[in-house]
């Protein structure tokens, strides 16, 4: 299997903390690829270099083999390269059909003049909308939303483009074990559909009954990774947990 | 669509009753604001962005008109001059670009700063430029040759179809791509850039519309100042503190707000002016409705209305 992320050296630093050092991965394509780590060990950050909303101090990002290092979110948004976030960030005075309107990845130049949410883009909405059980919400404002909810609209959002990549970052974080679970098979019935995911979570049952691989990310680089039960034998993993 | 029209007619037909000359006086400044107040909504409501310039290029405007006529000796028809308006206001829309370019990089707080700036700028420029502005001997211009008794019609007419024109480029803009564009700006800009939404064009793209529309405003209200215009008033911040504060009561974001928060605000201190005589009394009112405004109906009187009525 081809990579169809790789990342060679990254670096990042604010200030003082070096939170992303030296970071060399790659994500096949087709897997669901867990990225795990103690809290403040570079996880978010790496995902803020990979999709563009930062940039690295040094090191390169390929995308489906493109060096892509340096070009701004919306481009690999658009290129099929597309994130969440750990806070949920969806419009919350948008209505839900309007916040997946928005991240359609249309060419907007061209449809500036179209209506804000067309019959066609209604039409498009739908399927996802049923998927993610958000039909009956559809005209509501996002922040009448549970978080949960939240979380699950704005997974369902960034998929109204049709990635070939999702980072999803803490998806289970904050949700209630119901939508933990209904998260969980969006993510497997998309990975059959033929979706990469790379995914942060902290709760490691649902990392170990989803992903293969895992890595493991301590002090702003990976020092572990293989097949989830591999990993949990690892001593250096443990110590990374345990040792702070 | 039937309330804008209903409101459109009401309006045009208003002139015609008849009415004594302070309340059209009153009512030409009523539609000035209206159309001031939803042109800086187009900027300060839909996208968040709170300029607090706008009264420059209001006296950009006001400038390049009295400018266009300064050499003529006199005008032999009225309605000639409003012919100028179209070329004001693209004019200082392409103005606008690169200024919005710069100005909105930053973030709000820092636009603010930066826009009033610009302001104060302008307003230095105006009274000093001599050679181009007369500095604050003032500008003339030949006086429009309307008859004495229907004087302010034309003005009236003429700011009723920019206010028509800001409201259906309102309009137009919520209803359309645009407007979610702008409501993605205002809600979470860096996520809206992450999603491929251009963020920066449709920024710059509502703050060139907006202060091209204020310009027209202006070149209406230099002509409408019988032969001359000074730069205290042509280039007056409190003009755009009535702009940003009749948006904020009638309701950010909203078409019909800026219209609302208009009518009150300039009917009020119209008439207070009118019953008191002129005073400074109106800045402390001002001062008074903003806070009433922030305390009791922060997103302003529509948007409270509708989340009552849910
Ligand atoms: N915007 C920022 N400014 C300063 N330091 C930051 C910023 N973002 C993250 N950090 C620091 O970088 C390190 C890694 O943070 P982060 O990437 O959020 O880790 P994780 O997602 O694995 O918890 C932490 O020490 C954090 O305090
Ligand atoms: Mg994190």
């Amino acid at each position: 299997m081809s990579d169809l992320l790789r990342v060679d050296g990254l670096r990042k630093s604010y200030g003082g903390v070096t939170a992303v050092d030296d970071c060399s991965l790659a994500v096949a394509e087709g897997t669901v690829t867990a990225l795990i780590g103690p809290n403040g060990s570079g996880k978010t950050t790496l995902f803020d270099l990979i999709t563009g909303y930062r940039k690295p101090d040094a090191g390169r990002v390929f995308f489906a083999g493109q060096d892509v290092t340096g070009r701004g979110p919306g481009r690999l948004y658009r290129a099929g390269l597309s994130r969440t976030f750990q806070q949920a960030r969806v419009f919350p005075q948008l209505t839900v059909v309007e916040n997946m309107v928005a991240a359609a990845g249309h060419r907007w130049w061209r449809q500036l003049a179209t209506p804000r949410v067309s019959a066609a883009d209604r039409a498009r909405t739908e399927a996802l909308l049923a998927e993610f059980d958000l039909t009956g919400d559809a005209d509501r404002i996002a922040a009448e939303l549970s978080y949960g909810r939240r979380k699950l609209l704005e997974f369902a959002a960034v998929l109204m483009s049709t990635p070939r990549l999702v980072l999803l970052d803490e998806p289970a974080a904050g949700v209630n074990p119901v939508l933990v679970e209904r998260m969980e098979q969006h993510v497997r019935s998309r990975h059959a559909a033929g979706v990469t995911f790379l995914i942060v979570e902290h709760d490691l049952s649902f990392v170990m009954r989803l992903c293969d691989p895992v890595i493991v990310l301590d002090a702003g680089r990976p020092i572990s990774q293989g097949d989830p039960s591999a990993v949990r034998a690892d001593p250096r993993v443990l110590d990374a947990y345990l040792g702070g | 669509m039937i309330r804008g029209a209903v409101f459109v007619v009401t309006l045009a037909v208003l002139p015609l009753l008849g009415l004594p000359h302070w309340v059209l006086n009153m009512l030409v400044f009523v539609l000035m604001f209206a159309a001031l107040a939803s042109a800086w909504n187009l900027v300060g409501g839909l996208t968040g962005y709170p300029s607090l310039g706008h009264a420059a290029f209001f006296g950009i405007g006001a400038y390049a008109f009295a400018l266009l006529l300064h050499r003529q000796t006199e005008i032999t028809d009225g309605w000639q001059p409003f012919a100028w308006l179209p070329a004001i206001g693209v004019g200082t829309a392409l103005i606008g670009v690169p200024i919005a370019a710069i100005a909105m990089r930053t973030r709000a707080d820092v636009f603010a700063i930066v826009t009033i700036t610009l302001l104060f700028v302008v307003q230095t420029l105006a009274f000093n430029l001599h050679g181009l502005t007369g500095g604050a001997q003032g500008l003339s211009f030949p006086v429009a040759p309307f008859p004495a008794d229907t004087f302010e019609r034309p003005f009236y007419y003429v700011l009723l179809g920019l206010l028509v024109l800001a409201m259906l480029l309102t309009f137009g803009t919520l209803r359309s791509k645009v407007g979610l564009a702008l409501a993605t700006v205002r809600g979470d800009e860096d996520k809206a850039r992450g999603l491929g939404i251009p963020v920066g064009g449709a920024k710059v793209l509502a703050f060139a519309v907006s202060v091209g529309l204020t310009a027209m405003v202006g070149a209406v209200w230099a002509y409408y100042q019988v032969g001359i215009i000074y730069p205290q008033f042509a280039v007056d911040p409190l003009v755009t503190i009535a702009m940003v504060l009749m948006v904020f009561l009638g309701g950010r974001g909203t078409l019909w707000g800026p219209v609302l928060g208009a009518f009150v605000l300039e009917t009020g201190q119209q008439y207070l002016a009118y019953e008191l005589g002129a005073s400074q009394f109106y800045l402390i009112a001002y001062a008074m409705i903003f806070l009433l405004i922030m305390l009791f109906l922060p997103r302003g009187v529509l948007p409270s209305l509708a989340g009552r009525l849910r």
